[in-house]
């Protein structure tokens, strides 16, 4: 087997040096009692061609573009990719290096990884920002933990318009901390009702999502507000980066966690794995930041380098007593995301965001023309909701006869949303294609 | 030093990204907007990012450069100790990146995604079967979070049955992530000390399992490269007081084909895709970590657990026990395709060679060395053997200067300082894929290293010499941390 270089021979003279006589007998510290009488039964050996057969096959079993066209965001959107980002991340150099607990042969990792970390506090307007987390709800939950252990307070606002996937991931990490979470559910526009805050006092933090899981924008200056008056930490989470790129940013409003999910940048939705979940923090919360962080520093000649820092934090120092479990994150997705915003630059970025939005909005108004009803009144981004009232289910699989995915059907998250779907616009539609899914929906 | 392989040659320096680009440029192939302009309230509108605008030559070359920095799997032997650094297939990326499974949304109707369904099932069953377990699932994103979602479980399982506990057992040669996604549930790790043979003696489990314990977090083999051999008692004795048995699989590529954990009285185990199933470290991840665990246990594991009915692939939610959601979609798919594809690529027979090939290699390190660096258990071990400095101690040099020089011949170093129980840790792991002559060529470079520190122990201490930058100061990035630029 071509991963496995061993020959006869080498076998032969290495068993003579350690001293047994087979490979077999390099076992008798396992009991036989632990030794198993079943040998595994998986499906034999395939060749490289038919393993790619077989992948194929499968992959060919799947809803893509061009054939398809799918108007869903809901935390995993659909965005250009250049072909030179998917060429240097597969440079194995990157791909197959390990974590840079020795920096010396790690440079590459590790400045590609702070330059993540830098562009995450440019797009956010933050002080600084972890070297990953696995995607945007466990680092929203390890945010919330934060704030949890930082103030000593028990019970937490949370949005009811953050990502319904991340709220039940939220309930998951949160439920062996007895906390108590107060919701803070939506107004007409789509956006949070803030009048439960200040009904409330002793909050560790008020969670808020914007753009919203509706695609609304949320008016985070009034609730940055109200939370420094309740003296509880204030975390502004995102699904869409992109956003940041045209809206005012959570750090300019307030934010003292911005926390999210950053596939948008550059990495494919690949089913749902592996995105990148985004911690930013002021520098006030340093060193309770859970997860890695690279430093600069210099080497024995003086000259600069990087390095993993404040390793104090972390479970392989600090065990039980750690910010976070966290080891292995989502470092080459990280990288993924520096190569996107490098490609894009800030002008380009700007241009993108742009393109998102005034495509979305289109969609949106030409909607509005064939008599769909637009849910909430909210300003967007590149997603919104529609009603389309009894006659939903029809629409829906009468779409997709056509292979058009209309949206995400929102009844399963809101059952007083039942016939709402969420819609997301993003560059790769042309106009074409949204007037084909207009003509489709008025018929 | 003309036996090393480490050589010098020229790489390029490369400032910061944010040193470089010019207003203006673009390494991006922008679209058109084809739709015209609606602007939003410009109380909403925030300033253009401040990153730098670069062209596409720029961006590669960039990127480039720092790649060479580097020192992968694919650049040379990495024996780092518990992480099983073997080869990452190439044909893996492949199959990761087709368009059918790269392309894909998550939350498409299951009758446009039965493809990527089916691999996830068929991936289930697979690891099911090697570790010998009864249901999986695939949604944790790394072992510590396979580790958080065990902790989980058993929480939830001991809730159910009114037994509510507060402790939990771990050897002192766990992984940090242990105690750490212990504490994460609300458990209070308590230290079970290995004998003097490396292992786990049942009577200092008797002695502190109790009815306030959740159970215990063993790893096996074990940190040290050691079968806890003692495991089919120390999981009858956390059983009959009503614990559970939790195994890190970090090692598991020690045993596949040779001992089903499932067998063993193990409850739950998390795989760690990335090291014993050859996906690519990426650096520091992505990673992925599934948990395997017994029929009892199977209602708790996360939603939406993927189920056939008849030949149809579906997402099911309806598992009231579950402890919920770990992560918002399924898990890191592209990752559980390389995992399928490698599993596929070997088959059964090679898999047990894989383990197999580990132990041997392990083993000849441990001999070929131990006459040269202290071996702090003389027996056989399995994928990974453990050396300490105590024979350099009165040359004044340590194991962290040890692995700094191994650089300059060409090698990664191996783990350092772990597991805590032997001071001066060296964990060697070299997997099954190091051929016998870069095996030899490792242990020459590391007795090498040996004589210089009797002899030229300065060359020893100032290593490493032939990176790209020499020995870093790691106290003073903590002292004044600059984390951005």
């Amino acid at each position: 087997m071509r991963y496995l270089p061993h020959t006869q021979a080498d076998i032969d003279e290495m068993l003579k040096v350690v001293g047994v006589k087979s490979l077999e007998e390099l076992f008798v510290d396992v009991p036989k009692p632990c030794r198993t009488e079943n040998p595994l039964e998986l499906p034999s050996a395939m060749t490289e061609w038919q393993l790619d057969s077989h992948m194929e096959s499968l992959a060919a079993n799947m809803a893509y573009s061009p054939k398809f066209k799918v108007f869903m965001g809901a935390g995993s959107y659909e965005h250009f990719i250049p072909m030179s980002i998917r060429y240097l991340l597969g440079r194995s150099e990157f791909s197959t290096a390990y974590t840079p607990y020795q920096p010396e042969i790690s440079q590459g990792t590790l400045q590609a990884v702070y330059e993540f970390q830098t562009y995450c506090t440019r797009l956010l307007g933050m002080d600084i920002a972890t070297a990953s987390h696995y995607d945007g709800s466990t680092a929203l939950a390890e945010a919330i933990l934060l704030s949890i252990k930082k103030t000593g307070r028990k019970k937490i606002a949370i949005s009811r318009t953050i990502h319904p996937l991340h709220r039940q991931v939220l309930d998951s990490y949160l439920r062996p901390m007895s906390c108590e979470i107060i919701d803070l559910n939506w107004n007409s526009a789509g956006k949070i009702d803030i009048s439960n805050i200040a009904k409330n006092e002793s909050i560790a933090a008020v969670v808020v999502q914007s753009p919203n899981f509706f695609g609304c924008i949320e008016d985070l200056a009034d609730i940055s507000a109200l939370a420094k008056e309740q003296e509880s930490l204030f975390i502004v989470s995102f699904t869409e980066p992109l956003s940041y790129g045209l809206l005012k940013r959570p750090g300019d409003l307030g934010a003292d966690l911005a926390v999210g999910e950053g596939q948008s940048l550059g990495i494919p939705r690949s089913f749902g794995g592996p995105g990148l979940g985004i911690i930013a923090s002021t520098k006030k919360y340093m060193r309770s930041l859970p997860g890695r962080l690279v430093g600069t520093t210099k080497d024995l000649d003086g000259e600069d380098g990087f390095v993993l820092t404040l390793s104090t934090r972390e479970q392989h120092i600090r065990r039980e007593k750690a910010t976070s479990n966290i080891c292995s994150n989502n470092g080459l997705c990280a990288v993924n995301a520096a190569m996107y915003l490098a490609s894009l630059g800030g002008t380009g970025f700007r241009e993108l965001a742009l393109i998102n939005h005034n495509k979305c909005e289109y969609l949106k108004q030409q909607l509005i023309s064939v008599g769909i009803e637009i849910s909430f009144s909210g300003n967007t981004f590149n997603e919104f909701v529609i009603n389309l009232g009894d006659k939903s289910e029809q629409i829906y699989q009468k779409l997709l006869k056509k292979n058009i995915v209309l949206g995400l059907s929102l009844g399963k998250y809101y059952p007083n949303l039942r016939n709402h779907f969420l819609m997301c616009v993003t560059e790769v539609m042309s106009k074409g294609d949204m007037d084909i899914l207009v003509k489709e929906v008025k018929k | 030093m003309s036996n090393s392989s480490g050589t010098s040659g020229l790489i390029l320096k490369e400032p910061i990204i944010f040193e470089k680009g010019k207003v203006g440029r673009c390494g991006f192939s922008l679209p058109e907007n084809d739709v015209g302009d609606f602007p939003l309230p410009a109380e909403l509108i925030g300033e253009k990012p401040d990153f730098p605008d670069l062209s596409e030559v720029e961006v590669v070359r960039h990127f480039t450069r720092l790649s060479q920095w580097n020192y992968g799997v694919d650049t040379g032997m990495y024996p780092l100790g518990s992480c099983t650094m073997k080869y990452n297939p190439k044909t893996n990326e492949r199959q990761a990146g087709l368009p059918g499974f790269s392309s894909v949304h998550p939350l498409l109707p299951e009758e446009l995604c039965q493809g990527s369904l089916q691999l996830m099932y068929e991936l289930q069953e697979f690891l099911a079967e090697i570790t010998g377990m009864d249901a999986v699932s695939l949604q944790p994103a790394a072992g510590a979070h396979g580790e958080l979602a065990g902790m989980l479980i058993i929480h939830k399982y001991l809730e159910k049955r009114g037994s509510v506990r507060h402790k939990i057992l771990i050897p002192d040669t766990a992984h940090g992530t242990n105690p750490a996604s212990a504490a994460l549930c609300g458990y209070t790790p308590v230290t079970v000390h290995s004998n003097k043979n490396g292992i786990l003696s049942p009577e200092d489990i008797q002695n502190l399992m109790d009815s306030d314990t959740a159970g215990i977090m063993i790893t096996n083999p074990n940190t040290l490269g050691l079968f806890e051999e003692n495991i089919i008692e120390i999981a009858r004795i956390v059983h009959s007081k009503g614990g559970l048995v939790y195994c890190d699989g970090a090692n598991l590529n020690a045993i596949m084909g040779i001992v089903k954990l499932g067998e063993i009285g193990v409850d739950i185990v998390h795989l760690n895709l990335h090291k014993t199933f050859s996906t690519p470290h990426g650096g520091g991840g992505p990673g992925a970590g599934p948990i395997a665990v017994t029929r009892d246990l199977e209602s708790y594991l996360p939603i939406p657990r993927i189920v056939k009915n008849h030949e149809q692939y579906t997402l099911d939610d309806n598992f009231p026990d579950s402890i919920g959601k770990l992560l918002t979609f399924h898990g890191h798919f592209g990752v559980l395709v390389k995992a399928y594809s490698y599993i596929l690529s070997l088959g059964p027979d090679n898999l047990k060679r894989v383990s197999q090939f580990a132990v041997l290699n392990a083993n000849y390190i441990k001999e070929q060395l131990k006459d040269y660096l202290y071996l702090a258990y003389d027996r056989a071990c399995m994928h990974e053997c453990v050396f300490s400095d105590k024979n350099q101690e009165k040359y004044g040099v340590t194991s962290l200067d040890m692995a700094k020089r191994l650089i300059d011949y060409g090698f990664h170093p191996p783990t350092i300082y772990f597991p805590l129980v032997v001071p001066g840790a060296l964990m060697i792991e070299p997997t099954e894929t190091e051929s016998k002559e870069e095996i030899d060529r490792f242990i020459d470079a590391f007795k090498t290293i040996v004589e210089e520190v009797e002899h030229e122990p300065e060359k020893v201490k100032s290593a490493p010499m032939k990176s790209k930058v020499r020995r870093l100061n790691e106290t003073l990035a903590a002292r004044k941390p600059c984390l951005c630029g």
